[in-house]
């Protein structure tokens, strides 16, 4: 049994009428990378800042390595560290200089050089910070949470803003605390991002979790059993095609995708209506849902 | 302590790597003193007793010390604020007490390496006789000034919304302040309804406590210690309110 770095329950907060958060319950074992989902405004970061200590929670439980962060201490601090949402660098340092700066703060820091390497900015570490690109920031900012080599690791929304490239590199990264042992909560809305970095996940609308579970499991369970999708072969107008993909597919939208709680018979009747008319059926795929079409659907409700 | 110097160490750096700062604090204040000097040449400041020169040098070192605290302050605080670096740094290890050690002890220091620039300025260039029973005086007013002033500046970083607001709404506050209480103009010019308006604020009664240490004729000590509970009683209402309203955490 793995223990837990962080239990929440009942967790509520309101800023005046507003309910941001409404009741949650959810606990993230030692060693684990915990992605918390959910589209803007869902309650995602006023969840995590609670958990970090910059918010005072207006009912519930929370505890976070065996502390309420309500009452951080520095000892506490000691042992945590954050990627937040927003924040820029100061740009008069270089590289270096903002880890060493860092590394200053921490009883038992990490090697700011090693650190540097591990974010994959060796070749930038005597750049000013205001010479790095949005990608190359991130991970410093990776490597300023890291430095005092916590043993929980926050990152609000890490990857947002970046080029395909630049979330690849800043995925390994992320990967890589795994191997350091370190326990992760990771808030994004992207679904990617939690399927290949998260051990499990949990989906927050409106200040409630929807869903929690394995990403790869939480596509399938409870939802539809496959997802067909086309193009739709020249010539055809949507209302032309057969009953369960005439509804699925939205004007104007090449592509029509239907989620299928039956896919043989959906498909026999997809077949048999092109079949019919002779006309093919371009790009046709067949594919278990996806996290996202799960996500798709629940935050669609 | 080592945490504090540790701290000090890279708000030294940032300061003098920073054009704006260094070129707001440090550059424009000496420009100023060869500005204003050079107009108001050698005239005598009848109603002081004094040359013009002799007058400007304790003036700049009044705006020199308020540009490095309050101004400075305010500005790189209200910024730091925005972008969110107060915030990531609340969430380290590091006590707030340290970080503000770290931020007032940087604007000490430039302070006291700006009143011995002017000094050295002022003598080299314009023979302003340097000073010597009343060292003691200067170090004094320097000291209560720069301290109350930094209060200030992180007091006024609540009335201060957005970075771009920052340096406007101190230049603002400040700039008007400084016509009226004789910084830029001999006071001798100022009609005194004017005067008893700049009374009411600190940057006056700085210049005063730093002017009788500087002026000549000065007999004894050269204390100014009424003017400087004026500026102390300053700093304790910013202190007050900068305890109350100063926010870690971006306002946007």
């Amino acid at each position: 049994m793995a223990e837990a770095v962080i239990k929440a329950a009942g967790l509520r907060m309101s800023y005046g009428e507003l309910e941001a958060v409404r009741g949650i319950d959810l606990q993230v074992d030692a060693g684990e990378i915990f992605a918390f989902l959910g589209p803007n405004g869902a309650g995602k970061t006023t969840t995590v800042e609670i958990f970090e200590g910059y918010r005072r929670r207006t009912g519930g439980e929370v505890e976070v390595l065996g502390v309420d962060p309500q009452h951080a201490t520095r000892a506490w601090r000691q042992r945590v560290g954050f990627v937040l949402q927003e924040c820029r660098l100061t740009p008069e340092l270089t590289v270096r200089e903002a880890v060493e700066q860092y590394a200053g703060y921490y009883e038992a820091p990490r090697d700011v050089q090693q650190t540097i390497g591990l974010v994959g900015l060796d070749e930038k570490a005597d750049a000013r910070t205001s010479t790095l690109s949005g990608g190359q920031q991130r991970r410093l900012d990776v490597a300023l949470a890291l430095i005092g080599d916590p043993e929980l690791l926050f990152l609000d929304e890490p990857t947002t803003g970046f080029d395909p490239s630049a979330r690849r590199q800043a995925w390994d990264v992320i990967g890589s605390m795994r191997d350091l042992g370190k326990t992760v909560f990771l808030t994004t809305h992207y679904m990617d991002e939690a399927q290949v970095l998260a051990d499990r996940a949990a989906i927050i609308v409106a200040g409630e979790i929807v869903a929690e579970g394995d990403p790869a499991q939480l596509g399938s369970d409870g939802g539809p059993e496959a997802v067909i999708s086309f193009r739709l072969p020249k010539g055809t107008s949507p209302t032309e095609l057969p009953p369960p993909f005439a509804d699925a597919a939205k004007r104007g939208e090449a592509v029509v995708s239907h989620a299928s709680d039956d896919p043989l018979a959906d498909l026999r009747t997809l077949i048999d209506w092109a079949q019919a008319r002779g006309t093919g059926l371009p790009s046709l795929e067949v594919r278990r849902p996806s996290l996202e079409d799960a996500y798709l659907e629940l935050t669609s409700r | 302590m080592s945490l504090l110097l540790h701290q000090f160490r890279f708000d030294q750096k940032v300061f003098w790597r920073n054009p704006a700062s260094v070129f707001f604090t440090v550059m424009l204040p000496l420009i100023f003193l060869f500005i204003f000097a050079t107009i108001f040449g050698n005239d005598e400041i009848e109603e002081r007793g004094v040359k013009t020169t002799t007058y400007y040098v304790p003036a700049i070192m009044a705006l020199a010390v308020v540009s490095a605290t309050a101004v400075s302050l305010a500005i790189n605080l209200t910024e730091d604020r925005e972008r969110g670096l107060l915030k990531r740094v609340r969430g380290t290890p590091l006590p707030s007490s340290v970080f503000v050690a770290g931020r007032v002890g940087n604007s000490l220091v430039i302070s006291l390496l700006m009143v011995v620039l002017v000094a050295i300025l002022g003598r080299l260039v314009y023979g302003v006789s340097l000073p010597d029973q009343t060292i003691p005086a200067i170090l004094v007013t320097l000291a209560v000034g720069a301290f109350a002033f930094s209060c200030i500046g992180f007091a006024l970083t609540a009335i201060i919304p957005s970075e771009d607001a920052a340096p406007a709404v101190t230049n603002a506050l400040l700039l008007p302040l400084y016509f009226i209480s004789g910084v830029f103009i001999p006071d001798s010019e100022i009609p005194s309804g004017v005067l008893q308006v700049a009374d009411v604020f600190p940057v006056r009664h700085f210049f005063e406590a730093f002017f009788t240490a500087w002026d000549p004729n000065t007999s004894g000590a050269g204390f100014e210690f009424g003017q400087l509970a004026i500026v102390a009683a300053w700093g304790a209402l910013g202190l007050v309110l900068a305890l109350r309203f100063f926010r870690w955490e971006p306002r946007r």
